[in-house]
């Protein structure tokens, strides 16, 4: 079974003071250093479909298409709670092991090498035709 | 001799050469790569140079250099002498008929391969892999594209499942005569995995999905044919060929779910049913019943109707009552529903839903609410109906399967809309 696990970044001022780029140079690398391990962890399970990081959300747009389907970008959005930052996409047993996974990757360390205990977002993506019922 | 015939030549070869290796060198997970290596080599030079006289003993000397010429590195790094390395130079030096390699294979190799590959310490996803590999022949970047995963991750996948068979120190050699029986088992289970992974791996292209279906098929025949007395391996192999006769009318072009009463039966691979009826036919009467032909034989009636309404439901429902006598499985039980509505009419099939809505096995799975959406519109429920299948709708994790549910969901409400009911909004599951 394929999952992908999402990992979002609050905006609201609390946890914008909080940011990654604010940390002391050693918890940086410790949490850089986690997720470098934990995806290598995945790899040698064959577990792993692909891990991506996403741009920061400053540079995110919100595209429409117009009346003859040319694009319309909107900029930032102030109103938006919270932005995808990164995701992993894992084949697994079962839907436990998912939430497992899930669970290492949100307790990574933060500042002063404190789990962050971050949210993390489970989906089962969907798969192909069931087997035929009789 | 065209590509896809020595492609079909290596696959049968497989596991007849690894059988031979393993039993050399003792060492499965350094054997299994220099087989692999070995069918490398013969997939570039045959089509260039020609079949060899005997491609399995060529294959099976390959390999045995590819794994002499590991030892004697790995033994000069360590700058010590091995009995082992003496014995495969030795080996390699000489022809193949030296070898014993022209006496027939030992076709319990085989099924040694298949015990090893499927053992119970293995998790079904590894077991799967390994024995796709090791016993199919395919390559691992064949494996990853039918299971839609990257090569890398495949292939740690087949590196550990190697790695754990090496661990639990399980011996190349046929189980006891008592285990033998329960082992089988876990082969014939892990086929069915592959067969039915066929059909319900994430959306990919089809061709390769079908290719598992025929690549369970063709393992299972081999089984078959090592194992000719046990009834369960024959059940399997008519379960696989009865429903696969089905695959090309299940789906549309499109790839949209057509239930079987609605099927094309003209698509339906005659050819298939015949042999899997066959089979059924000469298996079911020797006496040791047991679920895969239950289900084979099913699978048999609904293949020998012509058309929808000539499907003779009260034997499905006998067939039905008996597999769910043998196993406790709310999926039977599910089925057995199905079959008993349409015998004895839908509130019947209704009221041995409401026994399982209780099953906590069942509890939040999609299915009980598309079987109970279908006995609704059956009974004349269509508000009901629509309900039970928007919730099933959102419970299931198949994309063509979804997309069935809304219709039939979307098709009852555009019924309703005319007759101006209020909007039947989702079924709870304490509905």
């Amino acid at each position: 079974m394929k999952f992908i696990l999402m990992m979002g970044m609050k905006t609201d001022k609390e946890s914008m003071s909080k940011l990654i780029m604010t940390w002391p140079k050693e918890d940086i690398q410790a949490h850089i250093g986690f997720m470098i391990g934990l995806n290598k962890e995945l790899k040698e399970a064959g577990e792993l479909v692909s891990a991506e990081g996403l741009a920061w959300p400053d540079q995110a747009k919100l595209v429409r298409a117009g009346k003859d389907g040319t694009p319309i970008t909107d900029g930032v959005f102030p109103e938006a709670k919270e932005f995808l930052i990164g995701y992993w996409i894992i084949d697994v047993d079962n839907a436990e092991r998912a939430y497992q996974v899930a669970a290492r990757a949100s307790a990574a360390p933060g500042p002063g090498g404190a789990p962050l205990n971050m949210p993390i977002e489970v989906r089962q993506i969907m798969s192909g035709p069931p087997e035929e019922v009789q | 001799m065209t590509t896809p015939d020595f492609e079909h030549l290596l696959r049968e070869l497989t596991p007849q050469v690894l059988g031979t290796v393993v039993r050399r060198f003792r060492d499965f997970a350094a054997a299994e790569d220099a087989v692999q290596e070995a069918l490398l080599a013969a997939a570039m030079q045959w089509p260039r140079e020609g079949l060899p006289a005997n491609p399995r003993a060529w294959l099976t000397q390959v390999a045995f250099r590819r794994l002499a010429d590991q030892i004697r590195s790995e033994t000069a790094r360590r700058r010590r002498e091995s009995e082992m390395v003496h014995e495969a130079a030795h080996t390699v030096d000489h022809p193949a008929e030296s070898m014993g390699l022209e006496a027939g294979p030992n076709e319990d190799d085989t099924l040694i391969l298949l015990f090893m590959c499927c053992h119970p310490a293995l998790t079904s996803a590894s077991a799967i892999a390994l024995t796709l590999r090791a016993v199919g022949g395919l390559t691992t970047a064949e494996i990853a594209h039918a299971f839609l995963v990257p090569e890398a991750t495949m292939a740690q996948r087949i590196s550990r499942a190697k790695q754990s068979i090496k661990n639990s120190g399980i011996p190349f050699q046929l189980p006891t005569a008592e285990e033998r029986a329960l082992r089988l088992r876990a082969v014939l289970h892990v086929l069915y995995l592959i067969f039915n992974e066929g059909y319900t791996s994430s959306s990919g292209p089809s061709v390769r999905r079908g290719d598992l279906s025929h690549e369970a098929m063709r393992l299972t025949r081999i089984v078959h044919r090592l194992q000719p007395d046990d009834t369960e391996v024959a059940g399997l192999l008519a379960l696989m060929l009865l429903t696969d006769a089905r695959r090309l009318a299940r789906t549309t072009a499109e790839g949209e779910l057509i239930p079987l009463t609605q099927q094309d039966r003209n698509l339906w691979d005659k050819e298939q049913i015949a042999e899997g009826v066959a089979i059924i036919s000469v298996t079911l009467p020797k006496g040791s019943v047991g679920a895969y032909q239950l289900q084979a034989a099913i699978a048999a009636v609904h293949d020998e109707a012509a058309r929808a309404d000539d499907t003779d439901w009260p034997q499905i429902l006998a067939l039905y009552d008996l597999l769910s006598r043998m196993s406790d499985n709310p999926m039977v039980r599910l089925n057995q529903a199905i079959a008993a509505a349409m015998v004895h009419g839908a509130t019947k099939g209704l009221e041995l839903i409401e026994v399982l809505k209780t099953d906590a096995r069942l509890a939040g799975h999609h299915r009980l609410d598309a079987v109970r959406a279908h006995l609704l519109e059956l009974a004349g429920k269509r508000a009901d109906a629509i309900r039970h299948y928007r919730a099933a709708a959102a419970k299931t994790g198949s994309l063509p399967e979804r997309n069935y549910l809304l219709t039939q969901a979307a098709r009852l409400a555009s019924e309703l809309g005319t007759a101006n009911e209020e909007e039947p909004g989702f079924a709870t599951t304490e509905d």
